[in-house]
Order: C-alpha cells, then structure tokens, then sequence
C-alpha cells in the first residue's frame, strides 16, 4: 500500500497550475487527496507528478455572486457544511453534505475535488446535476464554464482536459419564498458508496401550487442524472402526481449491475427515493415560509 | 523534499520523499509509533491524527502537504508524561478496547469532538466515529467510554478554551461561542452589572 513514486509540485498561483498541468499529460491534480490518495496506493493511478491546488488563495471560499452560490474548488466539504450561506441560500447542499465520507475525510476532501472525481454515487456532483449548477474551470486559454448536466460523462469522467483544472462551483440561487429539499441515500453501510440516492427541491406559492420542481438521481447510472419533473408544476403535489410523474421520469433509468445491487434494484429503489426525496421537500417547503434547511 | 512542521507541539523537520504519506514520516522518521498503521487506504481511521486541531487521515496526506501544520498525535494529548487525558482514562474505565489496534484513532476522534462540545448525545458520538472501525468490541463500550468522558469533561472545573472558534470549519456546528468564563460572566443575574 505505498504509491509509486512521483514529482510534488506546489505551484504559487493557478495559471502555474495550468501550465504544469499543459506540460505534462502525466500531470494529475490533487487538493484534499481523499479520494487520489487510494488510487495511488493502491497503484490504480500511477501519475509522474502531482500538482497541489490546495493551498492556492483564489481556489477557497465560499461568496455570493449574481443570484448564485460560487464556492471555490478547494473549500473543505465540512467547511461547506457548516457555513450558513450554503444553509440558508443552497440549503440541498447543506442537506446532502453530511452524507458525503465521514468526519476526518470531510475535513480533508474538497467540493471541487468530488466534482472532479466524478464518482457516479457522490452526492456533490448529484446535487450540482439536479440544481443546474456550472462548473467553472482555468485553462491555459482563460476561464471556462460548462453546466453540471454537460460536465458528467461517465463514471469518473468529466470533460476536463489537459491543462485544465475545475476552480469553482456555482450553484444557482431559487428565489422563491417557499423551498423545501428532500435526500435520500441506500448504502450498505454508514456514508458508504450509495447504491442509490436521490435529492430533490421543490418550490410552492401561497395556496401551496408547486410553482418549481428539481429531481436528481445518482448511484444508478454511470453519472448522477436529472429527471423531469416538470409535470408537477401546477399541482398542488398529491400523492397521485407525484407517483405519475416519476413512473414516467424514471421509466427509461440506464441502471448499472454489479456486485453491489442489480440494475432491477436500483431502479425499483431509485423509485422509492425519488418519492420520499420529493415528499421531504414537500413537507419542508409547507412547514416554512423561508427557505433554509431543515434536518 | 524538505518539510518542516509541529508536531504536539514540537517544530519537527525531515527530507522526505513525496510519496511518504504522513503516517509513516510520524512513525518512521519521528519516532511516534502511537499512529497506527492500518488499511492504509483511508477505509479504517486507525491511523487517524489531529491536524490543526481536527481529525484526518495521515495515510492520505502526503508528509510534503502537512508542511507547516500542527499535528497532534496520540503521544500530545496527555497533560504531562506518564499520565493519561480525561478521555484515555475514560477507555480505560469503561473497557473501550479490546486489541487496542484503533484506540488511538478512536481517542483523537473523540477529543476533537469533546474540544468543541461536552454535550454531546449517542446521536453526535456516532457520528464521529462513524469514520473508524473497531473489529473487536461492537462499539458499545466506545461510545459508553465517550459519554463517560463527556461526563466527566462537564462536571470537572477545568477551564476550556473555545477551540471551535480557532479551527473554524466546527463554527456553528453547536460549539459555545465564547469560553467558560465569559459565558459566566453575560448570565443573568451574574458578573458585573
């Protein structure tokens, strides 16, 4: 369990960063390293030179921007879980966070770096698919942004490319004044891999009218999914449109078969999940006038 | 690479090789052989150390990345040599250990937890240590261990400073903003009017 050996190399601004990652396809990022550390030690990934993003400036913090959330690529996720402008404003984060890893390696592991990852059951890119979020990225030829949908195209595969490094987050704000969010997670064991989850958000007007709804799935497939659900607009989310609209959204689910569960299990669960998820939100957003996050 | 950092709060400086992960520049080249080495892939938390204040993995920090932090191993958390923390007493009290193997991770999981909080229930406990596996005592007289301590923690007169405020990413997870003593002085009916 040693990795094999390899150059460190801990560039002072992220345009370094790019250009070392330009130079060398053998090149790999780490930041929290929760994730490439046992890839290396277990000689899965065996890069020549690891560039460390960690402790550049312009990659950390969390701010608000233009009617969204931008959090920077290396913000630790137990920082992003107790900061309460992710509460308040992208309060299905907030919700889904504690499941991501447990304590010590959410003290370690990034946002930006599960992003980067990709890994089908994360919880972060899940979340970052069903609210729409953009994926902000440096490159050698400047800034880039592609949304969350786009940016998953496999399991453990982005569209990042050499030379580029994901740099920020940015989640979009629901300005409405009744949201409600719902996470639901199967896994064999406690913040283990999910063999399926599913997040969802749901915003209602004053006569309790869905007026916006979001519904994500991960663990399924080979990448978190969105599903449409916008059949629920209008309805007043009785038990009979919620369980029509996901009989017809989850209808064609591209479910994976392996050791874990079947592809019949994970889409029967993904069934179930994606119903508790949307009566959570449901029952959050007619329990509160204000958004915010309710666990 | 030349790499330089606390540890319990001694400067420690060593050459080490990029892949030499934390764990083994602790155990091998500080000499704190308390760190235990486990799975060595960051399923097992045997090997957890206390940096800057909060729990990690050494076996997946690169020794080159800890340069320049505070590390606290389970040699550090002891008031002075040859004694044992409230908590390390706790373990043994309540036999929170059978082979001994992930105490030392399960003892600086724990510390962190009581450094933020006494009042900790069930719920909280397993949750901190939802992240280290123990293959010898079903966890019962883990967590009997941490109740015990928190206990103990909270009915001793020993003043405590506000490490949540200090490490920051615990800010508002349900630490006292302020230490013993001033939180003392604002109740009612208290300090100086």
């Amino acid at each position: 369990m040693k990795p094999a050996p390899f150059d460190y190399v801990r560039p002072g601004s992220l345009a370094e960063a790019c250009e070392l990652l330009a130079a060398d396809e053998d090149a790999r990022v780490i930041a929290g390293g929760q994730t490439l550390v046992p890839m290396l030690a277990m000689r899965l990934a065996r890069p020549a030179r690891l560039i460390d993003v960690l402790r550049l400036p312009e990659l950390s913090g969390i701010r608000e921007d233009n009617g969204s959330v931008v959090i920077g690529a290396t913000t630790r996720q137990a920082f992003a879980l107790n900061n309460p402008l992710i509460q308040k404003s992208v309060p299905l984060l907030a919700l889904a966070l504690p499941w991501v890893g447990h304590p010590p390696t959410r003290n370690r592991g990034t946002v930006g770096g599960s992003i980067a990852n990709a890994d089908p059951s994360a919880e972060i890119p899940l979340v970052a698919v069903t609210l729409g979020a953009e994926i902000e990225a440096a490159s050698p030829g400047g800034p880039m942004s592609t949304p969350a949908d786009d940016f998953f195209i496999g399991p453990m595969l982005t569209t990042i490319g050499i030379g580029e490094c994901v740099s920020a987050i940015r989640f979009p704000v629901w300005k409405h004044q009744r949201i409600g969010v719902g996470f639901h997670e199967i896994s064999a064991r406690r913040s283990d891999f999910a063999f399926v989850s599913a997040a969802a958000q749901i915003a209602i007007d004053e006569e309790g009218r869905c007026i916006d709804a979001a519904l994500g799935i991960g663990g399924v497939g080979d990448r978190p999914f969105k599903l449409d659900v916008s059949s629920l607009i209008g309805t007043r989310l009785e038990a009979k449109s919620l369980a029509d609209t996901i009989a017809v959204a989850a209808v064609d689910l591209d479910a994976t078969d392996d050791l874990h569960a079947s592809a019949d299990y994970r889409r029967r669960v993904a069934v179930t999940l994606c119903t508790r998820a949307l009566e959570d939100a449901h029952n959050r957003a007619i329990g509160q006038q204000s958004p915010g996050v309710a666990r | 690479m030349k790499i330089e950092l606390s540890v319990n709060g001694a400067r420690c400086a060593s050459d080490v090789e990029p892949r030499m992960t934390l764990l083994d520049a602790l155990r091998d080249d500080f000499l704190l052989t308390g760190t235990h080495a486990g799975c060595e892939h960051g399923v097992c938390g045997a090997c957890t150390v206390l940096l800057d204040g909060e729990p990690v993995r050494s076996c997946l920090i690169f020794a080159v990345q800890a340069d320049g932090y505070e590390i606290t191993t389970i040699e550090g958390i002891a008031t002075s040599p040859g004694e044992l923390s409230v908590i390390q007493d706790a373990f043994c009290e309540t036999h929170g250990m059978q082979c001994g193997y992930c105490t030392p991770g399960m003892i600086l999981t724990a510390h962190s937890l009581l450094e933020r909080t006494h009042d900790v229930n069930r719920e909280d406990i397993v949750e901190a240590i939802s992240g280290n596996i123990c293959r010898c005592t079903g966890y019962g007289q883990i967590i009997e261990a941490v109740e015990f301590a928190a206990d103990r923690l909270k009915k001793s007169n020993v003043l405590r400073g506000n490490k949540a405020a200090q490490t920051g990413s615990a800010a508002g997870h349900d630490a006292p903003e302020k230490g013993v003593l001033e939180a003392a002085a604002d109740a009612p009916g208290k300090g100086p009017k």
